[in-house]
Formats: structure tokens, sequence, C-alpha cells
């Protein structure tokens, strides 16, 4: 299609879309009123379970199911990028080159952040049931400490200190972890991720009954994930370009 | 109603950047700008004037106290989206560098004429 | 309206214009990572700092990083291309 063709296509999709949103947002409860009947029985059920926040009561206890589908899309999108970002025929791993000059303080600096970082991601995972945050956004600030060793240009101390191997297992062990947690729900709460646990004093560290666990297991999960992730889009920097023609060999479409 | 509006509006720069791009890096960056639509409209439709987020300090006395706090329900949508967005941004970025190394453009419109 | 919100969905607007029409990709990935805290910031006004903490860290952090990397390796694949021919 033409880029002309494309603006037409464009331009009736924009004003059909347009045309269907202006209709649902004009017949929508107005922004910032009070109707808000899902909030009402949220509340509610995460006060049963001694929940003080009531975001992780609903990713971890209420729709529990859901965050080990969003789990498992996370392990299919590292697979599919391992699957994608793997060497072609003809590329070499260049290994010891050291990027351009770090200053020094900038050295000191990491040396400072890595370990608060990383005890601040183990932070955010604990208290997901209490406080803002929990598995997701702890597993990233983990994941985010490692790399600030590769900020710091140590790449054969980051390497070292990254085993890829041992995140992609921490990644399925995460994924594991939050089913068995499920399984034990069916064995002995009569559902699938039933909150068995004792529930606990609500806004406590132990609370919640099996949220922190879920917490944990998915922080386990995210942490693994994105290093292995950004590992395989920062490997992309040392290997070579594939020799030779404008076609990688062995693609199958040279003219 | 303007908060609605903006959520819309975030949703077609996104879609008319992927329609102008030439370059595949660009339309990938140009879809998360479009999902990110989706999180504004998500938390303003939850949003409820003078409330307070949806996390209890100590267990509340009084009932009611459910209308005093935003919606957690369209929050923890939100997450998932967001989750979901950066997995969906990575993977279609890991098919741009692999575009890149077997036909030697990114350009979408230099893609088309060649095979494969 | 609240002031606060207004101003932060303004800001927001403004910011995703911004990035769909930097026609750079390796400037738009600075103005994503920028973009991105401005959501944070927004959501922070909606109340819901679950999501302003993803947000930062995913939005703002680790996806600008991933398309900074690609575009990287992206350039490089050309300036070697560039260099055989």
């Amino acid at each position: 299609m033409s880029r002309g063709g494309r603006y037409w296509v464009l331009a009736v999709g924009i004003a059909a879309v347009g045309g269907a949103l202006a209709w649902a947002f004009l017949s929508m409860p107005g922004f910032g009123g009070g109707f808000h009947p899902y909030r009402d029985a949220a509340v509610a059920a995460a006060l049963r379970h001694s929940t003080a926040n009531v975001v992780s009561s609903v990713n971890f206890d209420q729709r529990g199911f859901d965050t080990l589908g969003e789990e498992t899309i996370l392990l299919a999108s590292v697979v599919g990028v391992a699957v994608l970002l793997r060497p072609l025929p003809g590329e070499r791993h260049r290994h010891g080159r050291q990027g351009g000059h770090v200053l020094g303080t900038t050295r000191m600096l990491v040396v400072v952040a890595v370990p608060l970082t990383l005890v601040l991601g183990i932070d955010v995972v604990a208290h997901g049931a209490v406080t803002p945050g929990g598995g997701f956004q702890g597993g990233v600030v983990a994941a985010t400490a490692l790399h600030l060793i590769y900020v710091g240009d140590r790449y054969r101390v980051f390497a070292r200190l990254r085993p890829i191997g041992l995140f992609e297992q921490a990644e399925a062990a995460g994924v594991v972890a939050y089913a068995a947690v499920g399984v034990a729900g069916l064995a002995f709460g009569g559902s699938w991720l039933a909150n068995i646990l004792p529930h606990g004093t609500l806004a406590r560290l132990v609370s919640a009954g099996t949220v922190p666990l879920l917490n944990a297991a998915v922080g386990l999960a995210v942490a693994g994930s994105v290093v292995v992730l950004l590992s395989h889009f920062l490997d992309q920097r040392f290997l070579s370009p594939p020799p030779g023609t404008r076609h990688a060999p062995g693609d199958g479409t040279q003219p | 109603m303007y908060p609605y509006v903006v959520a819309g509006a975030i949703l077609f720069l996104g879609v008319i950047g992927i329609a102008r791009s030439r370059n595949l890096v660009h339309a990938v960056v140009c879809l998360a700008v479009a999902q990110s639509g989706t999180y504004v409209l998500l938390l303003t439709v939850g949003y409820q004037r003078g409330a307070t987020a949806p996390i209890f300090q100590s267990a509340p006395e009084k009932a009611g106290y459910a209308a005093t706090l935003v919606d957690p329900v369209v929050q923890a949508l939100t997450l998932t989206d967001i989750v979901v967005s950066a997995t969906v941004t990575s993977m279609l970025l890991a098919l741009a560098v692999q575009i890149a190394k077997r036909h030697d453009t990114v350009d979408p419109d230099e893609l088309r004429s060649l095979r494969g | 309206m609240n002031i606060l919100i207004t101003v932060a969905l303004t800001l927001v607007l403004a910011g995703a214009a911004v990035v769909v029409f930097t026609p750079v990709p390796s400037r738009q990935a600075v103005v994503l990572s920028v973009y991105g805290i401005l959501l944070a910031a927004l959501f922070m006004a909606l109340q819901a700092p679950d999501v302003a903490l993803s947000q930062v860290a995913v939005g703002a952090a680790v996806v600008p990083l991933i398309v900074m990397l690609a575009i990287r390796k992206i350039d490089s694949l050309r300036a070697a291309r560039r260099r055989q021919r």
C-alpha cells in the first residue's frame, strides 16, 4: 500500500474508533464521581483477609489466577527474546572489550548504590501487602541494582555476578512457587490459590495470608526475567556482525 | 470529560506515530505510547474526587470506609497493563534487531520490497 | 477538577506528542524516559502509588534502556555494513 493510501485507512480508523470512544465517554460516569461498585466489593474483601494494600489484595488474592497468567506472559516473552536474539550463523562473540572511560566518582557511586538498591528492592517486595509496591516493582528494582554494575563499566565483574543460568532458574522457580501456592490452596482450602494461611493483623509485615508468599514468588520471577531479558540485549554489543553480503547467510532470501 | 479525552488522544497519537514511522524502533516506541493511553483511561475511571490511595494505615473504625478510597481494581489492572506493555515492547525490539541483521534495514517501506 | 491532575494530564499529553514526533530513535529513548516519569507523576496525582512505582521502574528505566540497546545494535550493524561496501 502506498503512503497516501495508508493515511486514508488511518483517517477512517481514527474517525470510527474516535466516534465509538466519544459515544462511550459520554455515557460513562463522569470523572471523579463516587460510583465505584467494584471498589466497594474489593475493599471489603481485602479487609476480610487483613490486607492493608488493597491493590496487592486484588492482584495476589482476589484475582491471583490472572497474575499467574501475567507471569506466564513474562516467561514467554523472555523465551521469545532469547530465541530472536540468538547468534546467527557467522556471528561471533568478541570478549574482553571494555567501553569508554568512566569517571572514578561514578564507580564510587555505583559501589554505594548497588547494595542500597538491592536492599530497597527486597524491602519493596517484602512490604507488598502493607505499603505501595510488591513483587513486580521490587523485582524490577532488584534487577536494576545488578545493572548499575554495568553502568560502572565493570563488565567482567558484572558478567561474573550474572550467571545467566542461575537467573533463568530463579525465574522458573518463581513461577513454580506461585503455582505451588495455588495447588496448596486447592489441597487445603478447597479452591485454586485459596488464601489458606492465617490472615494476621492488618498493616503488619506478616499479614494477609498467602499474599506475601505470592509477592516473593513474583519478585523472584520478575527479577530473574528482567536480568535475563536485559542480558540478551546487552550481549548483542559483543556479537560481531555476520560477515558477507547484504543478506545474512542461511536466511534463504538470497536473490 | 477532559481526562478521558486525553486518554483517547494519547492512543491516537501513538497510532498516528506508527503509521508515519520510517523506523521499526520508532514504531515500537509509538506502540508503547498508544498503550499508555489505556493506563490513563483506567486510572481516571477509578479516580474519585477527594479520595485517597487504596492502602490502609490501620484498621478502619467505622463502616463506609470504602467510599474514601479510589478504585483499587483499575489500579491492579493498570499494573498488569504496564508489565504486559514492557514484555511486548521487548519482544518487538528483539524482532527489529533480528530484521536489521537479516535485511540490513529497519525502514518498513524498504522491507516491503524484500522477500521474507 | 483538581488543578494538579489537570496540569499532569496536559503534561502527559504534550509528552506523548513529543515522543511520537521525535524522528530520531536514539533521542526518542531519552524522551520516552521523561514521558515515563511524567506518567508516574500523573499516577501519583491520581492516588495510585503502586502504579506510579511500577511505571518509574519499568516505563522510565527498563523499557528506555532496552530501546537504547536495540538502537545501538542496529546502528553498529549499519556502520559495519557500510564499512564492508
